[in-house]
């Protein structure tokens, strides 16, 4: 390890970070008009740079539309007043927003967030960590957050935090095992759990899900898209149940909890929650987009025509990633403002019930996919058919376990 | 009352699967999106919409022509058409007011005034904006006609004393009223 | 009982109601349907009151003489038929005869009641007879309510909401007459409000004894005015502002300064002579804004002297007492009231004391002063004798509201004797402390600056700065008469008590907080009680006049517990008048 590789270090770490946070304040500022336009409203669209309170004559109207908007409102929350409750238990109180936010953060280090730069004869990877173990890292330290939020809703000494805190906890261990099983159909196809090499495998071979470009395009290729499709759609889904986005944000739902976990907090205490919510959303987009869509690639072929390792190429291949998690990002505020929130039963089952069976019989749907031209005709159709009749048990199993729940809730 | 069960409808598989009715509702909010974001909501129009929603731009576009007459805005105080001030502070408005945002200091006029004979006028008419909840109950118990709602509704100001109105600023807002009660007219 | 009662009616005959009422010197009398007992000579309109219907009336008052001009409190009446010779009158079962109603009304408040009466305060004739006077009344009347003091508590806005006809009639043009007339010191007349009941000019008559007002001019255009020459200057004009039923007199001390709606009462007394009048004292928020007599037929009937009345507003100055002060190197230094009292308990520890206490304190001060005396070991303890020209009234020759409870507490014959005796110790230096409770000595006490430069500290407790607090080496601030809680014993020996009206300013505290933390530290055996009650509770168990009174046994009007021979002369005028048949009373 020499110089260049630790400066690298540190500067991809200030880079990265102050991307992701930038990105987090945005995504705020992305929610409130985009849902205001979704509800035929104009959103926050006026504010400039206030010179005046520099003691300027003006201000600065800039026709940005609003978006100084989030420094504003971090300025508020910084302002406001820093509010403890005396029934507290203070210690658990002040550290659970740091355990939301911190995982959130710290998962952002293994994203690779473009093509190599090759710097002094070295390729340095755009991502702060180039672990080999990438997506078990990020599940590892983001199941952490979970403490943040069951510690904040049992430190607050306070009803409606506590039932925010629990439901918290049980939600995002159900839908942790949905999450870490639906992406082992995928993992199978990379054969490799290093994000890099990950996103270097679909230049090479088109993007996970939309397969049309690359080499080794085959009919197995195609086929692998129906197992892959449901881990996309489970994986996407657990991602909303991780971060508590609608519509699975019941740990704080408005009309029951008052506030959820975080009732008893105000100005930056609760905006750490606030960050942390974004940031494990911003998160979440990159980790879609990274497994399923390419990472940076800007696909159709066209990476690998570039120059890999010119610094113009990790900027353009930087600049794609991020549109790509923009897009995402719309796509989780506009589910937000379309889908109502589930009841807390159905979140259960949706968990338990679907996703847990659907993921688990998607693995072996995916293992005898890319062990088919292997094993070769008896046993494969046997294989299809035990499979068949299994999914057909479980979804009986399934089917009689839920109308059991829905009866015993009546 | 009997008690009506209501079936829940049967649903198909399709249905069942919620997939379709999930990316049919967001490309509905979709749609629903792009039309706001060019001016195309319904009623846009008739609502003056600033061309994003149906929202109007406040401070730069106003309703104030279609202002309804009753409009209850700021309370003010009003002169009569020689200029006399038509509060006696008889403080009925002070007693009425529920919040309690009216205070009047009632004083003499002296001797040798013009309207000497009326004997008593406010000497201070303080209306905390802060507190007035633009009930009208003030202009409704006021034996002289002399306070009245405005049609003004813009009221700030960045301190609690500047939301207080005194009695210059009532006057101010309040103006001049015309073809009401004379009560302390020459015959009286 | 429910065995005699038979007996008694099958052995002796039924005595008639009549004859029962008789033996006690009562009527039967039928107000409203029922029959009540009410004594012989008593007016229609107090009998009416006895059986608790009102009968509204401007002109009649209880204290003054019943021209019954008025013509608002007209009732039915009725009698038992007049009999012709030779017949016997008919009882009916409940053994009453029956009533013969006449058809037209009578003033109830100059007619007095007979046996077998009946009068209707109700029905179809004396409504119509109500709306009728009202009508007139209201003829010349100006719509001036807005603009008048008397709004809110005037019985012409009341009984024209009661009995008034709701709209007028009347469309000819309203009589003028002159308005905002200076016809006294303390009056503002408005002649267009008056409705000719003349209670003033009886009351100026009768009790004020300075017939300075009557009507002129006759009929729609009589007014009210000062007979030439003269003014309402008397020292008992403001009662005629309270008894005038409309806003014709109103009071230039309240006039314009608040709606009598926004007032609180608080029934207090008065303490400007020894007589305590009974008074209300009108409050909004945390001031005064007007102070009116209460009845009370043993002390001041119903009216009270302007002098006294307008007192209040000594206690609304700039220069009030609000800081306890200590004096340092010839400064005075603002102190918190604890470090105050402490220093004060520590210079009266030093010996050589003397006390000058004050009539004006109340009974509870009085009694913790003289257990600070005693508890130095002082026996130099006196007020200050305050006497004035008595006003052959209400105003007592004794200007101290206090000294008869001063004499019962300190247990002397006159609790003033000793002030030469402490002037003298002072001057000739074997005085060396002095506490002074509520008086400045430069002034009525007759002491001189160099007097009380001798000593070495003097300690004083008073509500205003005075000279003597300027001298004085610890300063504590008192609360007035209206911002405590306390009792006071009258010249004839009434004890009463004054309810707290105000919340006294800055720093001030209830004397007896002061005094009592005073005694506290001077004796330690001494534990001060949690309230005022306690205090009085200490003094009833010591003094023997105030023996078992409490807060509640003195109750509004207050109650006697020493003979001092001394009257109060308009109340015993009072009581001739009504023994005369003058007055109701």
């Amino acid at each position: 390890m020499d110089l260049t590789i630790h400066v690298a270090t540190l500067i991809k770490i200030g880079v990265f970070i102050g991307i992701t946070m930038t990105f987090v304040s945005i995504c705020v500022m992305f929610e409130r008009r985009f849902s205001a336009i979704i509800q035929d409203r104009v959103g926050p669209n006026r504010l400039g740079i206030p010179l005046s309170i520099l003691g300027f004559k003006k201000d600065f109207k800039l026709p940005i539309g609003g978006l100084t908007q989030p420094l504003a409102d971090g300025l508020k929350f910084i302002l406001k007043e820093d509010f403890t409750p005396a029934y507290v238990r203070t210690f658990f109180f002040w550290l659970a927003p740091v355990l939301v936010v911190g995982p959130a953060l710290l998962t952002m280090a293994v994203i690779p967030f473009g093509s190599p730069m090759e710097i002094g004869g070295k390729f340095i990877p755009m991502a702060i960590a180039d672990l080999n173990v990438g997506p078990l890292f990020i599940f590892a330290i983001a199941s952490l957050a979970v403490y943040g939020i069951t510690l904040a809703g049992w430190s607050s000494n306070s009803k409606y935090p506590f039932f925010g805190g629990v439901r918290s906890c049980a939600q995002m261990i159900s839908y942790e095992i949905a999450l870490g099983l639906s992406i082992i159909p995928v993992l199978l196809m990379f054969q490799t759990l290093h994000l890099g090499e990950i996103v270097q495998y679909q230049v090479d071979h088109g993007w996970l899900l939309l397969p049309f470009w690359g080499e080794g395009l085959s009919a197995q290729r195609f086929l692998m898209w129906i197992p892959l499709f449901i881990a996309f759609v489970i994986f996407t889904t657990s991602i909303f149940a991780e971060t508590n986005r609608m519509p699975f944000d019941l740990p704080e739902c408005e009309t029951e909890l008052v506030g959820g976990y975080h009732t008893e907090y105000s100005s930056m205490k609760f905006a750490l929650f606030f960050l942390g919510e974004y940031a494990a959303m911003v998160v979440g987009s990159a980790l879609i987009v990274t497994l399923f869509f390419g990472g940076w690639s800007i696909g159709f072929g066209i990476d690998n025509a570039l120059p890999i390792g010119a610094w113009w190429v990790s900027l353009l291949h930087i600049g794609v990633f991020l549109g790509k998690v923009t897009f995402f990002i719309l796509f989780f505020i506009l589910v937000r403002w379309t889908v109502p929130r589930f009841r807390y039963d159905q979140l259960m089952n949706l968990g338990w019930i679907v996703f847990f069976e659907a993921a688990l019989i998607n693995v072996f749907l995916a293992a005898l996919i890319l062990a088919a031209p292997h094993i070769h005709g008896l046993a494969t159709t046997f294989g299809f058919i035990v499979l068949a009749v299994i999914t057909f048990f479980l979804i009986k199993i399934a089917k009689s376990a839920t109308t059991k729940t829905t009866v015993k809730a009546i | 009352m009997a008690v009506v069960k209501v079936q829940r409808p049967k649903l198909n598989a399709g249905e069942k699967v919620y997939f379709g009715a999930l990316l049919k509702g967001m490309f509905i909010t979709l749609r629903h999106a792009v039309r706001s974001l060019f001016g195309k909501t319904p009623g846009a129009k008739s609502l003056k919409s600033s061309g994003l929603g149906v929202t109007m731009q406040y401070p730069e576009e106003k309703w104030d022509d279609q202002m309804p007459e009753y409009y209850r805005g700021t309370p003010a105080l009003v002169t009569d058409e020689q200029d006399r001030e038509r509060c006696v502070s008889c403080q009925l408005c002070e007693f009425i007011c529920p919040p309690k945002a009216i205070k009047i200091t009632p004083g003499e006029i002296p001797d040798g005034d013009e309207w000497a004979k009326v004997e008593k006028r406010p000497k201070e008419f303080d209306i905390d904006m802060i507190r007035c909840i633009y009930c009208g109950m003030c202009e409704e118990v006021c034996p002289e006609q002399a306070i009245y709602l405005r049609p003004d509704y813009v009221v700030t100001g960045t301190s609690r004393q500047d939301m207080v109105h005194d009695k210059e600023r009532l006057y101010e807002i309040g103006g001049k009223r015309v073809g009401l009660v004379n009560k302390w007219n020459d015959l009286k | 009982m429910s065995e005699e009662a038979p007996a008694n009616t099958a052995t002796a005959e039924k005595k008639l109601p009549k004859d029962l009422a008789a033996e006690n010197g009562m009527v039967n009398v039928q107000i409203d349907g029922t029959w009540i007992q009410v004594p012989k000579g008593t007016r229609m309109i107090e009998a009416a009151k006895m059986a608790q219907k009102e009968v509204p009336h401007y002109c009649y008052h209880p204290k003054l003489s019943s021209p019954g001009n008025c013509r608002m409190c007209l009732v039915q009446m009725g009698m038992p038929p007049r009999l012709a010779p030779g017949q016997d009158p008919e009882y009916n079962d409940e053994g009453y005869q029956e009533i013969g109603w006449m058809p037209r009304p009578v003033i109830a408040c100059a007619n007095t009641v007979a046996e077998n009466m009946g009068i209707r305060t109700t029905g179809d004739l004396v409504e119509k007879t109500r709306e009728g006077v009202m009508e007139f009344l209201l003829i010349n009347h100006p719509l001036d309510c807005p603009i008048c003091d008397q709004a809110g508590e005037c019985k012409l806005q009341e009984f024209s909401v009661e009995h008034g006809r709701g709209e007028s009639r009347f469309q000819e043009t309203k009589i003028k007459k002159p308005k905002n007339v200076d016809i006294g010191q303390n009056i503002r007349l408005d002649d267009e409000r008056c409705i000719m009941c003349s209670r003033c000019i009886r009351f100026m008559d009768e009790v004020a004894e300075d017939p300075v007002l009557g009507f002129s001019q006759r009929g729609t255009h009589t007014s009210v005015t000062v007979h030439p020459g003269h003014r309402l200057d008397n020292n008992y004009s403001l009662n005629t502002a309270d008894i005038c039923p409309v806003g014709a007199l109103t009071s230039n001390d309240f006039r314009f300064q608040m709606r009598v709606w926004f007032l609180k009462e608080t029934k207090s007394i008065d303490t400007n002579c020894g007589t305590g009048a009974n008074t209300v004292i009108w409050t909004r928020g945390n001031e005064i804004f007007r102070v009116t007599p209460r009845e009370n037929n043993d002390v001041n009937s119903s009216w009270m002297p302007d002098s006294h009345r307008l007192a209040f507003h000594s206690l609304q100055t700039d220069d009030r007492l609000t800081q306890p002060l200590v004096k340092e190197d010839g400064n005075h230094i603002d102190v918190t009231w604890t470090e105050a009292v402490n220093k004060a308990a520590e210079l009266l520890k030093s010996g050589n004391v003397a006390v000058i206490a004050s009539g004006k304190q109340s009974n509870e001060e009085l009694f913790l002063t003289q257990k600070i005396a005693s508890a130095i070991k002082s026996d130099l303890l006196t007020i200050v004798p305050r006497k004035g020209e008595p006003d052959g009234k209400l105003i007592s020759e004794d200007r101290n509201p206090n000294s008869t409870g001063a004499n019962l507490i300190f247990q002397a014959d006159d609790a003033a004797s000793k002030l030469e005796t402490i002037k003298n110790e002072v001057r000739s230096g074997n005085v060396r402390t002095l506490l002074v409770l509520h008086e400045n000595l430069l002034d009525e006490a007759g002491f001189t600056t160099s007097d009380l430069e001798k000593l070495e500290n003097l300690i004083i407790l008073h509500t205003h700065a005075n000279p003597t607090a300027a001298l004085a080496s610890v300063v504590i601030p008192a609360a007035g008469f209206a911002e405590k809680r306390a009792t006071y014993v009258n010249v004839t020996g009434r004890l009463q008590r004054a309810n707290q009206a105000v919340i006294a300013p800055g720093e001030t505290r209830d004397d007896w907080e002061s005094l009592g933390t005073i005694l506290a530290k001077i004796d330690p055996t001494f534990t001060i009680p949690s309230s005022l009650d306690g205090v009085l509770k200490l003094l009833s168990t010591e003094i023997p006049a105030f023996k078992d009174q409490t807060f509640g046994s003195i109750g509004d009007l207050g109650v006697p517990i020493t003979e001092t021979g001394i009257t109060i002369p308009l109340v015993e005028r009072e009581k001739e008048k009504i023994k005369s048949g003058q007055i109701v009373g």
